[in-house]
């Protein structure tokens, strides 16, 4: 793996570590407010200042991150088991099953920006954690499906699935024993850069008040409120903006650097 | 010209059943309220007469198939319905609002060609040195910092500290520089990309050493044969992108208070106005499928090799 992905491994693994230890590592309680000492810029007891209410930032955002990584590892997980059965399906199976999957469900869709679709069902529903999760699952495990359909139409036809299908293994022993296996390298890309994705979208939606709700601090939300004191409290808006920027480079960098590892030939897959 | 006419017929035909789920998904996400819609809108105080009233109004006490039947009636000859708020049209609103998204998205697009152009072939020329680096380096930024971060560092710098441009507002292209610039950042990116991997592809095609070899410089070779072959790939992209253009318009636009549909659809989320949302999210979601079907069919034509499938 070249040193970029080594870096984005580095940064992965040092998230989810200050993910699991936020509690511990946290220096102060993420609701003390102390309406006094609000918008104080960085200090030695608050490194990354203090917000509207006096809270301490620092705090807030280890905390965020648990928010953060929690929704995105989740989100990946649900589109990885959901795209996969399905792509499987589609490529396995061909005929009408993929007719209909690949032509019709992926059009459709894919036919919705994204994010648009999260937002409208979220705004139908109420905001709340669950529904983000729902919401950014129902979007996402397309792109999983499309590419296991892809994968599965390439190996179904390899020498030792016809030799299995000859011998009379089961549709279900063939996919699981001896397709799968070897469509598992792809799937572990797209996921380490799904969660890049999945982040961004968690905050996206926060932001806009549609995400996590008070009391859980979430990076997007502590943009959005950290906006409106731009001039005299810039640290509200430079600290989370980092945070994401952060987050979303090393899943990147480690979903590229992990591509590059196990097909050296091969571009980065579509995301 | 038989042929071409063929391809656009099937294309449209594709688009027909898209649009149908569409405009169902929308009719269906009303109905996922919890509880009530009109409950959800007027709140708890409301008597159980106003209710019921604005239930008839609306036509939500019709059977559920026969309110499908009615909505798509209406959307088919361009009404929308009526906003819960003010009861006016929805069509109305968002007519008055869907220009300013969409010389927001335009504007957005021209500033990620005009970044990503330049940066991506200087990038491949100079394949492995420090310019390809430091194009790489912006390209990574470009597509981690997201646009809500992007804006108010954008403001920050611009408009708090250097006071060139105005924080937000509409009206005189003065306006139009920063949301443009940081709805295009992200798409500036990606196209970085794609234009670099593109040409350095095509620099290494046989038809490169021919013009080489016959003595054009190495401008002409670049500008005239290679970006001709290079771009198409990212005509594609950036027809994709449009509607992720949009989707993030709605982020942008909430930063820079910019009057557009955006703006509303996030207003009416607030005021739980839902026919203006569903109304929103059509006009949106139709505009992307419209792109998109254009861009499917000019990459066609630019590219005479892409067979129908």
């Amino acid at each position: 793996m070249g040193w970029t992905g080594k870096i984005g491994w580095i940064l992965v693994i040092g998230l989810l570590l200050v993910a699991l230890w936020a509690p511990r590592l946290a220096p102060h309680d993420i609701q003390a407010q102390d309406l006094a000492a609000r918008l104080q810029p960085p200090s030695r007891a608050h490194p990354m200042g203090r917000d509207e209410f006096g809270r301490d930032v620092l705090s807030r955002l280890l905390y965020g991150a648990r928010v953060s990584l929690r929704v995105g590892l989740l989100v990946v997980a649900i589109c990885a088991s959901v795209g996969t059965l399905i792509g499987a399906l589609a490529g396995y199976y061909g005929g009408w099953t993929d007719r209909f999957i690949s032509g019709f469900l992926f059009n459709t869709f894919l036919a919705f920006p994204g994010i648009l679709l999260a937002l409208a069902m979220i705004a139908f529903l109420g905001p709340s954690v669950n529904h983000l999760i729902l919401a950014l699952s129902i979007i996402g495990w397309v792109s999983y499906a499309r590419l296991i359909r892809g994968q599965v139409l390439k190996v179904k036809e390899l020498d030792f699935v016809q030799a299995a299908r000859a011998i009379g293994a089961s549709d279900a022993r063939i996919l699981l024993r001896h397709i799968l296996p070897n469509v598992v390298q792809p799937l572990i890309v797209q996921a380490t850069l799904g969660v890049a994705g999945a982040v961004l979208a968690e905050a996206s939606l926060s932001f806009l008040g549609l995400g996590v709700q008070e009391p859980m601090p979430s990076w997007g939300k502590m943009l959005d409120s950290g906006r409106a004191y731009l001039t005299t409290a810039p640290h509200l808006v430079l600290f989370p903006g980092l945070a994401i920027a952060v987050t979303v480079l090393a899943f990147n960098l480690a979903g590229d650097g992990m591509n590059e590892w196990l097909n050296p030939q091969r571009p980065r897959p579509p995301s | 010209m038989g042929s071409i006419m063929g391809i656009l017929g099937r294309r449209l035909l594709l688009v027909i059943p898209v649009m149908w789920a569409v405009v169902t998904l929308v009719f269906v996400l009303l109905h996922l309220v919890p509880g009530d819609p009109v409950l959800a809108f007027l709140g708890e105080t409301a008597t159980p007469e106003q209710v019921a009233e604005m239930r008839h109004r609306f036509g939500l006490d019709r059977p559920l198939l026969e309110q499908y039947a009615n909505y798509w009636k209406q959307v088919l000859r361009g009404d929308l319905g009526v906003t819960f708020v003010d009861r006016r049209p929805v069509a109305e609103k968002i007519r008055s609002r869907y220009p300013a998204t969409l010389q927001l998205a335009v504007a957005a697009l021209l500033v990620a060609v005009l970044i990503a152009i330049p940066l991506g072939v200087t990038a491949a020329r100079h394949h492995g040195g420090v310019r390809d680096a430091v194009a790489s380096v912006m390209a990574l930024l470009g597509i981690a910092l997201p646009n809500f971060a992007l804006g108010p560092l954008l403001i920050l710098l611009f408009s708090v500290k250097l006071r060139l441009l105005p924080p937000s507002g509409f009206g005189d292209p003065a306006h139009l520089i920063l949301p443009a610039l940081t709805l295009g950042a992200a798409l500036a990116a990606i196209l970085t990309r794609l234009v670099r991997t593109s040409v350095l592809e095509e620099l290494h095609q046989d038809y490169v050493k021919t013009a080489r070899a016959k003595g054009l410089d190495e401008r002409t070779v670049l500008y005239r044969h290679v970006l001709r072959n290079g771009l198409i790939p990212v005509v594609t992209i950036v027809g994709l992108q449009f509607g992720v253009l949009l989707g993030g318009a709605i982020i942008t636009e909430r930063i820079f208070n910019w009057p557009g549909i955006g703006t509303l659809t996030i207003e009416a989320i607030a005021a739980r106005d839902y026919p203006l949302v569903q109304g929103c999210l059509l006009v949106i979601a139709l505009t992307y499928i419209v792109v998109n079907t254009a861009t499917d069919l000019l990459y066609r034509v630019l590219d005479p090799r892409i067979k129908v499938e």
